[in-house]
């Protein structure tokens, strides 16, 4: 392990990442949401909006924005970047199966669920396809224990996972169907 | 079924909107609270009805509020932990996103009574959705008067906002809470001092779980004493409990405290038993952290009374051979289940969750991860299995937060109820990778 | 005044005072040890948990026993609290803990580490600690980086105290480092290279208690019980001036600031004694200090038990 990251220069945006004008006023709102002078509090909702704008992970360059945004050192961005599990620091796949391998979803056979993805996508977990269209990772409880085994993507919870599921799953975001219902 | 007090319209089409909820008696008690009753009243009607914090650790809620600094000109804050990531834990999710003007209702009564103009939800992150659902309930009751200056001509203000979390269950403790809704890294602060003296921002604040302050709506609306008839003993009310594992028919349930916990996994209005007809083996009753128990005391205490599913009854026998309603994470294994493995993987979650600060959580949990995963794959030896107990003492009661303790006591169940499961995984390492230990612990009740 | 045992010895001190300082204003034994606290650096402490005592009875007024071991550098004294340090088996257990779980990832490479002899694990580990390790898993381990052009981050050593993101915080106007990841991962970095440049910077090293944090004019020249620590001064506009200069023979080796019993700065002229960069890094010919006399230092360290002018104490103390 090394201290530092290590992000090929390719893999860096090669321009300063800017919020479209109407996030931007998002992220404006939400900074007038807090007291004057705190707007550190909004760092965690920022890079959310983020991830969301800007190709779903944080490069420097990214991270160094939000922080001239709130006028907080770059540094503080980075640790509360490499802190919280949701933020990825490093370039993923257009969509993130995030399989939740905790005790209760264990229960119900989240652990076939993971390994079935892993040889449907040929991808360990962790990884991402080579289309770079899924990166496939797993997650602590998210907090749908009763209707595993379940998995994340995007702001969306697909829950009751069975084999045939995820087939269905993985084939309509591979036609760009994001609103899919399982 | 019990009396239902805050899912009892979560069937009610098109519930999450301000129209329909207001229609099946919603905000009734901001109503009476702003119009009626002082701060003060309310406060006593909470410590009337003796509710207890709903998030896990039972402390009662009336008493924390009391404790609230509130020295002039400084604001004071109340915030809603909707950092639900217990795992079995999945109740303030469904009561949010059913009703999220219940939640809303609750923290407009509470603000009130502590004297907050400004409160927060901090969600977690993962429960994006729920956000918007949340935001778009706030703007509904800011549009009708119930949020924002001079709340039904009370002179009240409140403004409500929602933060989300970025992943990470450390932020449940309420001081990781505060750190993470100032923007920092979720790390717990050292107390003293409390939140209640120096809190957000330096400021008094008080920080509930999102069912207690859901509760604080049926307290109001009936008084503090209707609602402590309710449930048995100290344990009063009702209680959300998320039901999950190899159950028949898992979900959030609302109950009347003292129910009995046989009726609950096996009663028909309930969890109908263990899914597939197979044996319950043991189950942990208050989420992850919770001491885990064998079968021949789920249904019994170790006295051969009925096991009750409230405060006193699950803990009935203390560790030795009780556990805890902690957050109401009701998770159940039936007999094809493997303890070590479960053991494990809460393991993991904690050394996962550990966020590093201080040294015995941040290298025990770790530590006991790695001891827990040779274990599991038959690469253990027995000292390993005497090795983690001392390793789990060492951890709890030595670290800055619970969480130390959370890691330490489903391992330690396990090993105190389990031990020959985890002996037969070192004595018979390539078996016990073929098949599962089964219910051949054969009970033998002192 | 409030009154406080610590150790069946009693004291009286200022409401608010924190029960580790109450003990350093008794002094001797019952002081605690600490590896993250760092009474110069406000909000620093309770992280590490060495310091964890036991508090048999929690003021006058109420008397119960705190139902767990607290830390004693960040819990204030009540009227009447009775402390237990080292009368106390659960401290000496929870203490012995904390020690393995310091080393179960540390490297153990004392005998390449320039901290050695002066370091606060070993002493602790010397003090509180068993034999051997039980930890049969493989160490955590990180590349040691250069953050600055003269300070030397070795990783593996840390014990993540967070004294040195409290230096970047107070004494200089730019912080570039911090704490990144989380639980056994947390590590401390730049995240991205950079060097920290500052005229304070250097004073991480002086408050890093392991050997994370080196001084790269001096790493791998001498054993530090090899030089002869003087006090010297110079003139300096940033800070000062007051330091301690360990020198071999007529050589200066390196420049420290002056250090208490418990390793941290004195004060100089009313304020605490960080030393900057210039004086630190750059002043390494005897002409540009003025040297005052040898320094005295405390030899509580675990160099000095190999010290054979006081066998007698030595073996007191082994056993």
């Amino acid at each position: 392990m090394s201290s530092q990251i290590h992000i090929p220069i390719s893999e860096r945006h090669s321009e300063k990442p800017v919020f479209s004008p109407e996030k931007m006023a998002e992220v404006q709102r939400v900074i007038s949401e807090y007291p004057e002078g705190k707007s550190k509090s909004a760092v965690i909702r920022i890079l959310h909006f983020a991830e969301d704008e800007f190709g779903g992970w944080l490069s420097i360059e990214t991270m160094d924005y939000v922080a001239e945004i709130l006028n907080i050192e770059p540094i503080e961005v980075y640790e509360v970047a490499t802190f919280y599990t949701m933020f990825n620091v490093e370039p993923i796949g257009k969509y993130v199966f995030e399989v939740c391998r905790t005790g209760p979803c264990m229960l119900v056979g989240s652990d076939n669920i993971i390994e079935y993805i892993e040889n449907k996508l040929d991808v360990k977990v962790g990884e991402t396809t080579k289309d770079k269209m899924f990166t496939l990772k797993t997650a602590e409880c998210l907090g749908a224990c009763g209707y595993g085994p379940m998995l994340q993507c995007g702001k969306k919870y697909h829950e009751h996972l069975t084999k045939e599921k995820v087939d269905t799953l993985i084939d309509a975001y591979r036609a760009g169907n994001t609103n899919i219902e399982i | 079924m019990g009396r239902r007090l805050l899912l009892e319209h979560d069937a009610v089409p098109g519930i999450e909107t301000f129209d329909v909820y207001r229609k099946n008696g919603g905000y009734r008690s901001v109503e009476k609270a702003l119009k009626t009753m002082s701060p003060q009243e309310v406060v006593e009607q909470v410590q009337l009805a003796g509710l207890r914090g709903r998030g896990g650790a039972g402390f009662p809620t009336g008493m924390k509020w009391s404790f609230l600094a509130k020295p002039e000109g400084v604001p004071r804050y109340l915030l809603c932990n909707a950092d639900e990531s217990e795992p079995g834990t999945f109740k303030d999710r469904y009561l949010m996103e059913k009703l999220p003007h219940l939640l809303i209702e609750g923290m407009i009564t509470s603000s009130y009574a502590l004297g907050c103009n400004l409160s927060f939800i901090y969600i977690r992150g993962e429960y994006m959705w729920i956000l918007e659902i949340l935001e778009k309930a706030i703007a509904e009751a800011y549009a009708k008067g119930f949020l924002g200056k001079n709340i039904l001509g009370s002179g009240f203000d409140l403004d409500l906002r929602v933060a989300p979390g970025g992943g990470a269950y450390i932020c449940g403790e309420e001081t990781a809470l505060i750190e993470s809704l100032e923007g920092k890294r979720g790390n717990p602060r050292i107390k003293p001092p409390f939140p209640a003296v120096k809190g957000l921002w330096g400021c008094p604040t008080v920080v509930n779980n999102v069912e207690s302050l859901a509760a604080v709506v049926p307290i109001v609306n009936d008084g503090g004493e209707e609602y402590a008839k309710i449930g048995i003993g100290k344990s009063t009310g009702t209680k959300l409990i998320s039901a999950c594992g190899n159950l028949a028919r898992p979900g959030v349930y609302e109950i009347e405290m003292g129910m009995t916990v046989e009726e609950f996994i096996y009663g028909d209005d309930w969890c109908r038993g263990i899914a597939n007809g197979k044996k319950l083996k043991a189950f942990v009753p208050g989420g992850s952290s919770v001491p885990i128990l064998p079968h021949y005391l789920v249904t019994k205490t170790a006295a051969g009374d009925d096991r009750i599913m409230s405060y006193e009854g699950l803990s009935e026998g203390g560790f030795a051979s009780g556990s805890m309603l902690g957050s109401g994470g009701f998770i159940v294994f039936d007999e094809d289940q493997c303890i070590v493995r479960n053991t494990w993987n809460f393991a993991r979650f904690y050394a996962h969750e550990s966020c590093g600060q201080c040294s015995p959580c941040r290298e025990g949990t770790a530590w006991m991860e790695k001891v827990l995963h040779r274990l599991e794959n038959g690469q253990g030896y027995m000292h390993d299995i005497d090795l983690l107990a001392e390793i789990n003492k060492k951890i709890e009661g030595n670290t800055i937060c619970p969480l130390g303790d959370a890691a330490a006591w489903p391992v330690a169940a396990a090993i105190r109820h389990f031990r020959d499961e985890f002996e037969w995984h070192v004595n018979q390492p390539i078996e016990s990778q073929k098949r599962n230990f089964g219910l051949a612990s054969v009970p033998t009740l002192v | 005044m409030v009154k406080v045992t610590i150790d069946d010895k009693t004291i009286e001190v200022e409401p608010g005072t924190t029960i580790l300082s109450a003990a350093r204003q008794i002094g001797g034994e019952v002081v605690p040890p600490a590896m993250c606290f760092y009474s110069k650096l406000p909000g620093t402490g309770g992280k590490c948990r060495t310091c964890l005592v036991e508090v048999s009875q929690g003021s006058e007024k109420d008397p119960r026993p705190m139902p767990k071991l607290v830390a004693s550098c960040s819990t204030p004294v009540m009227d009447g609290m009775v402390v237990k340090n080292t009368t106390s088996e659960k401290v000496k257990v929870g203490r012995g803990a904390v020690v393995e779980f310091l080393l179960i990832n540390h490297p153990l490479d004392c005998p390449v580490c320039d901290q050695a002899g002066e370091c606060h694990l070993q002493d602790l580990g010397f003090e509180n600690g068993g034999e051997g390790t039980r930890y049969e898993e493989e160490k955590r381990t990180f590349d040691p980086v250069d953050i600055g052009n003269k300070i030397k981050l070795h990783m593996n050593r840390c014990i993540l105290c967070y004294r040195c993101v409290a230096v970047a915080n107070q004494l200089t106007d730019k912080r570039v480092h911090g704490v990144l990841g989380r639980g056994e991962h947390a590590e401390i970095s730049t995240y991205i290279e950079k060097a920290i440049d500052n005229d304070f910077s250097g004073n991480m090293i002086d408050v890093c208690p392991v050997g994370a944090l080196t001084d790269k004019t001096f790493r791998f020249k001498s054993r530090v019980w090899f030089l002869k620590p003087m006090e010297a001064s110079c003139e300096c506009s940033k800070c000062s001036g007051k330091t301690v200069v360990w020198m071999f023979g007529n050589e200066i080796m390196r420049v420290t600031a002056r250090k208490d019993q418990y390793g941290e700065v004195e004060d100089q002229d009313g304020k605490t004694g960080w030393i900057c960069n210039d004086c630190r890094f750059e002043k390494k010919d005897i002409s540009q200090w003025n040297i005052i006399g040898p320094r005295k230092i405390n030899r509580h360290s675990v160099i000095s038990q190999g010290n054979y002018a006081s066998p007698r104490q030595t073996i007191k103390k082994l056993n």
